[in-house]
């Protein structure tokens, strides 16, 4: 029985005031009942009252000298109470798992704790209130902001320069990718091929293709390293770059990558960092010893900035010296007198964000590496590491490594022996541990695995988190065996709502409400 | 040092042990000798998030659009003139849009959209435990499908400008063509970002400058060798505020063959028609005046909703509702295939992470407003526009630059450089608007038109009348100087919200004529 069902005929048969309420037009729904979690929450919509309202207006005296518009009727939005809001929204969030809630081993997402302190950032009024057009003078304080982060991620990265415009990690690559062309086009040559390894995000390609470029998959070899038989037979005079993320997303530093950087230079092309695995070694190594020309971070994964549901994050870009020209700008700039400006570089790709990018994402990024510092940072990366290492090896003797024991910060299990036997497929097993209050770790990824569970503890859990988490996962591989796979394509049972049918959604697509 | 590290040494120690590894340096064994950082990175030790927290707070004070300097002038304000600001003296009273806005966020939406569960989750690959993003955002695809007039709408995009270039690309692959004609009224950072963004591709992106303030999309100004675009993109607003012919956009994409979007403000949807009203194809919009901070330009969210035939090219995540294994409702994110991570170099977008918080808020504060407060939020930021332009249309020397009708947003010619008159009027506490600059402005006029205009305008003597409409003759242009464009910097784009008061208002103009003197 549903919420509304239950709050509809809970008043039993014939009561007058139920009755009166029924006569009322329609809508008007109760929320779901509060502590049972089997109940679907309604729709917003599904609330509505006609006439029903939370808005209050300041006042402020202006005449109302509009032109009458009643022939426009305005948008169907909800008409609730602000106590039916806050039910709703809350009651959503109830539905919801969060890394506040618990461990979110989501390989290559980073999913570690958002320190509370840096809320505050976000609240500061003299941030958050300044409009993105006040002139420079009259936002000195957020432009050195800005220019202390991008002297940070230089430190960090060993890049000479910084575009904070970028949004997200994606947008960040095509920033990376048009600088590429900008840079080639500089030298009078036209290249047209982007190298991309097998167990690369889908965003590189993705991105590879918007920047105008084909992308050619370089194979991973047998010990998950970029095969440099493969690479040397991609290269030409027609590839503009290479896309790396290293540590891969199987969890391993590409032992030659230094030799593939120098074979990418010698074709005349760039290397492309991508930072989406930038917790494994900050302090340790930076992309500009490898080798990389041009870098992107993710400030929601490495600096802890909150993933928001699914974004905002922010997609910082770098260059080594000789390409900062043609970032985009305008950046923040240091003058004489100590005050900032804003300069366009010399051979600037332009905008690739309205104003200053996602600055209060910034901000909080800026205030995460500040209270770290050089050394915490270190740590930082070597605790992800070690949470990474301790539980591979918690887990190696029962599920199968398909590369290698030891990792970086994330490592890669495979179950493609449970869907042999049983047909338990990786996506099974992850039903199986919501049962058991954990968020799974990513997915059927990377494409080089095949069932994959890559798996990224991050720095901020505890060895008691670890250690229940490895002690749920043997329990599943045991509970697999014992029931041949029954039991887990029943799953999840006791989350707020059973599996999800996936391809009815996709078939006939409802993506907004009646 | 700050650590958000919770492990003891002794568990250090042991885990090491643990793994065979003698010191955390061990972990490192597989990255070659030569990369290894001797010296540490080259930054300070850490502090406290105190001090951390603290030091930015005065950073951010020394932003003199912020409390500190806000504070003197607004200080000074009451003593002198008695100015009532019935909201925290935190930043000079805003007359600035540009394509952000300064709308009153009520605080139960930012109480709500920061609940945590919200905050640090992420993307809902795992819908089972999702489905308090998931039925947020399927929320607030209703929410823009029905302020757009659209039928279909994804879960966010990064921003207007990236909602602009989306569409773009939806358009090109729909269509098979490579030509885009824009009107220079959608906001030139948009089309700058657009620019930006489809370089290397084979796309060409045709600017269609304005007349007064609509766009000329007259058959002698779109030159005859054009082939046939794409897509034809109008604002709505645009971005001197004006509202222009939709209809005509219409025919003539019709008549093209072509895509037409339509950019819109979403807080004007309670008193204008909406783009599904005029037949756009896809409808963009910036989404930060629905309850999303200023920021200084970021974080903020990109709106798209489209007709049905381009649901399986809209770009970015889409949640779609479904049921469970026991037939309840419920929600995940569906046309998975379209998607970077499934498609790859054939993707038709390579969005992955969003904007959800920001499309969460939104939806929240549009259930706070209701239809009814959207329409009065319309009304007010309307009225307050019109008031302070007859007001500002009365002082000498300033005079409307358009005749167009506009929503809350509009363009003054003024008597002195926009940057002369804005530092004046922040020394009263006020953020007086936009700058038109030289560059931008010209830009958006064809030579002829826009030196034509200038030149009528300075014929009126900058006392009196309307600016000249007669369409301009080409042969003016020959006349343009280095003075006349110094010229073009006396303009200034000023917008009025709901929160404005009308002493703000009042006080403001005050403020205004005082500055020209």
């Amino acid at each position: 029985m549903t919420g509304q069902q239950e709050q509809a005929s809970g008043f039993g048969h014939g009561n007058n005031l139920t009755d009166n309420l029924a006569n009322l037009a329609a809508g008007g729904n109760a929320s779901s009942t509060p502590l049972m979690g089997d109940d679907e929450e309604p729709l917003i919509f599904s609330l509505s009252s006609p006439g029903r309202r939370a808005f209050q207006l300041p006042s402020t005296g202006v005449p109302d000298i509009s032109p009458d518009t009643k022939d426009i009727e305005p948008p169907a939005l909800p008409e609730v109470s602000e106590r039916d809001l806050v039910s709703h929204y809350t009651r959503l969030a109830h539905r919801q798992y969060s890394v506040d809630l618990g461990f979110y081993p989501l390989g290559s997402c980073t999913m570690k704790y958002n320190p509370k302190a840096f809320d505050e950032i976000a609240a500061i009024s003299s941030l958050k209130d300044v409009h993105p057009l006040v002139s420079a003078q009259l936002s000195q304080g957020w432009m050195e902001i800005l220019w202390t982060l991008e002297r940070a991620l230089c430190a960090i990265t060993g890049m000479s320069a910084f575009t904070l415009q970028p949004p997200a990690g994606a947008a960040g690559e095509l920033t990376g990718l048009l600088m590429t062309g900008a840079y080639h086009r500089s030298l009078g040559e036209h290249r047209t091929v982007v190298l991309v390894p097998e167990s690369a995000h889908g965003t590189n390609p993705a991105s590879a293709t918007l920047a105008g470029y084909q992308t050619k998959t370089i194979a991973t070899g047998s010990d998950g390293c970029v095969d440099m038989a493969s690479l040397e037979s991609a290269l030409s005079e027609d590839v503009a770059a290479i896309m790396l993320t290293n540590p891969n997303t199987i969890g391993i530093f590409e032992k030659d990558v230094v030799e593939i950087c120098r074979l990418v230079h010698e074709a005349g092309a760039l290397a492309y960092y991508d930072g989406a695995n930038l917790n494994a070694i900050m302090g340790i190594t930076t992309p500009a010893k490898m080798g990389f020309d041009i870098v992107h971070l993710n400030t929601h994964k490495t600096f802890a900035t909150p993933h928001g549901g699914g974004g905002p994050g922010a997609g910082p870009v770098g260059v080594r010296a000789g390409l900062d020209q043609y970032l985009p700008g305008p950046r923040p700039a240091l003058q004489e007198d100590g005050t900032y400006r804003w300069k366009m570089p010399e051979c600037s790709i332009g905008r690739v964000h309205s104003y200053n990018g996602n600055a209060m994402v910034l901000a909080r990024a800026l205030a995460y590496i500040l209270s770290n510092g050089a050394d915490g940072l270190k740590r930082v990366s070597q605790i992800a590491v070690l949470n990474a290492n301790w539980l591979l090896k918690s887990l190696s003797d029962i599920y199968e490594v398909p590369y290698g024991n030891r990792c970086m910060h994330e490592f890669v299990l495979s179950v493609s022996t449970f869907k042999r036997r049983y047909g338990i497929r990786a996506q099974d097993l992850a039903k199986m541990l919501l049962d058991r209050g954990f968020h799974p770790p990513t997915v059927s990824f990377p494409l080089v695995v095949d069932e994959a569970l890559m798996i990224e503890p991050t720095e901020t859990e505890s060895v008691q988190t670890l250690q229940a988490f490895a002690s749920v996962m043997k329990e599943i591989a045991s509970e697999i065996e014992a029931t041949e796979g029954a039991s887990a394509k029943a799953a999840p049972e006791r989350t707020p709502v059973g599996r999800v049918d996936e391809t009815r959604a996709a078939r006939h697509p409802i993506v907004v409400a009646d | 040092m700050t650590t958000y590290i919770p492990h003891t040494e002794d568990e250090i120690n042991m885990m090491l042990t643990d793994i065979g590894n003698k010191s955390l340096d061990d972990l490192h064994t597989t990255i070659p000798v030569e990369v290894l950082l001797e010296e540490g990175l080259g930054l300070p030790p850490g502090i406290s998030e105190a001090d951390v927290v603290r030091s930015i707070r005065e950073l951010a004070d020394s932003n003199i659009g912020g409390y500190a300097g806000a504070s003197r002038y607004v200080n000074a304000m009451l003593g002198e003139r008695r100015l009532r600001n019935p909201y925290p003296l935190n930043s000079l009273v805003c007359f600035a849009g540009g394509g952000a806005y300064d709308h009153y966020v009520p605080p139960v939406v930012s109480s709500l959209a920061s609940k945590s569960e919200f905050v640090t989750s992420y993307t809902p690959y795992q819908a089972e435990v999702s489905q308090g993003v998931l039925q947020a955002l399927f929320e607030y695809q209703t929410m823009m499908s029905r302020i757009s007039g659209l039928p279909v709408a994804n879960a966010s995009l990064y921003d207007g400008a990236s909602a602009l270039y989306e569409a773009v690309n939806m358009a090109v692959s729909y269509t098979d063509r490579h030509d885009i004609w824009i009107s220079c009224g959608v906001n030139p950072r948009w089309r700058s970002v657009l620019d930006t963004l489809v370089d290397g591709r084979n796309i060409k992106v045709h600017p269609i400058k304005l007349r007064d303030a609509s766009t000329d999309w007259g058959i002698s100004h779109v030159s005859p060798e054009l082939s046939p675009p794409a897509a034809i993109v109008i604002a709505y607003p645009n971005y001197l505020g004006a509202l222009e012919n939709i209809e005509q956009a219409r025919e003539l994409a019709d008549g093209l063959g072509s895509l037409l979007i339509v950019a819109f403000n979403p807080i004007s949807m309670g008193m204008l028609p909406t783009p599904g009203y005029y037949g756009a194809d896809i409808a963009i919009a910036e989404g930060q005046p629905l309850g999303i901070g200023l920021s200084f330009g970021g974080p903020y969210l990109g709106i798209l909703s489209c007709r049905e035939e381009y649901m399986r090219i809209i770009p970015g995540r889409v949640i779609g509702e479904s049921t469970d294994n026991r037939n309840r409702r419920a929600y995940t994110m569906t046309l998975r295939t379209r998607e970077q991570d499934i498609r790859r170099e054939r993707a038709t977008s390579n969005v992955c992470t969003n904007q959800t918080l920001m499309a969460i808020t939104a939806t929240i504060y549009l259930s706070w407003l209701g239809p009814a407060g959207l329409k009065e939020v319309s009304r007010r930021c309307y009225s307050g526009a019109h008031y302070l332009h007859k007001l500002l249309c009365s002082i000498d020397g300033v005079e409307a630059l358009y005749n167009e009708p506009f929503f809350n947003e509009f363009a003054l010619k003024i008597p002195v450089n926009s940057e002369i008159l804005l530092a004046r009027l922040a020394d009263e506490g006020f953020l007086g608007g936009v700058a038109l600059d030289n560059e931008l402005y010209d830009e958006l006029y064809d030579d002829n038109v826009s030196h034509a205009m200038e030149i009528a305008n300075d014929n009126s003597d900058s006392s009196s009348g309307h600016i000249d409409n007669s369409p301009a003759d080409g042969k003016h242009r020959s006349s343009r100087t280095v003075e006349g464009k110094s010229d073009n910097g006396r303009r200034l784009l000023i917008a009025v919200t709901e929160k404005r008061t009308i002493q703000e208002i009042e006080s403001y103009a005050l403020s205004f004529e005082k500055a020209l003197q």
